[in-house]
């Protein structure tokens, strides 16, 4: 039977299996309906452009976690997925004008905030959400050594102190607790940088 | 004239569909990621 014959279920389910060539047939079926339903609402190529990705970055990521409700159509789906990232693209344009760059003229090429971009706040913000659901997972006496040098940055006399041990022991907790952490991070591929 | 009428048509109404580099960029992206577990977490791994 040839593949463009396979049912959606049959693509999704495959994909969700590992099969990445039933993700792009399912992509090649459907692109211009989607296409033309988001260009439909913003009347615009880029920004259609740019929502069409986002959807289907959405689906991917929601396939391959495994978090796709097979009692519901896949096309269907998808349209939901794009509908609700059209609405997101209304609401963040109502909140910020549009300013339209001439040819000659464009507005980032005199201005800047100075700041890092809201995307990279993000990052950093999940990065470290991480790192201290990590940091939960280690034993509690080395969860508290790291705490206090890390994140209220106290001397390992004063944790000495503070724990009522040696500097030593402190120390070698502090070890541990950063070989632990590795370990997780090695053990599952996890990866803590932008 | 049916012919004529849609020829007419400012080309900002016909959608042509995604571009192709989109549509890499897609397969790129899935082939990529790969979702690791561990306990209650869930961590998103985008191998390059």
């Amino acid at each position: 039977m040839l593949m463009e014959n396979v049912k959606d279920s049959v693509l999704v389910r495959q994909y969700i299996e590992g099969d990445e060539g039933s993700l792009e047939i399912l992509i090649r079926r459907h692109k211009q309906r989607i296409y033309s339903f988001i260009f439909s609402k913003v009347m615009d190529r880029d920004i259609t452009e740019d929502v069409f990705q986002d959807t289907f970055i959405k689906v991917i990521k929601t396939l391959k976690r495994g978090k796709y409700n097979e009692e519901g159509k896949f096309l269907p789906w998808v349209m939901r997925i794009a509908h609700n990232l059209v609405i997101d693209h209304f609401r963040r344009n109502k909140r910020m004008p549009k300013f339209q760059s001439r040819n000659d003229f464009d507005i980032f090429d005199v201005i800047s905030d100075g700041e890092e971009s809201m995307e990279y706040e993000m990052i950093t913000s999940q990065l470290h959400d991480d790192v201290k659901r990590l940091v939960e997972e280690l034993p509690e006496d080395q969860k508290e050594v790291l705490v206090m040098r890390i994140y209220k940055e106290m001397s390992f006399k004063e944790i000495a102190a503070a724990t009522d041990v040696s500097i030593n022991t402190a120390l070698g907790r502090m070890r541990y607790a950063l070989i632990n952490l590795r370990k997780v991070i090695d053990k599952h591929n996890i990866v803590l940088t932008r | 004239m049916a012919k004529l009428y849609k020829e007419s048509l400012p080309e900002s109404v016909k959608p042509l569909g995604p571009k192709e580099d989109t549509i890499k960029l897609l397969l790129s992206f899935s082939k990529a990621l790969s979702i690791s577990h561990y306990k209650n977490m869930t961590f998103e791994i985008l191998n390059n």
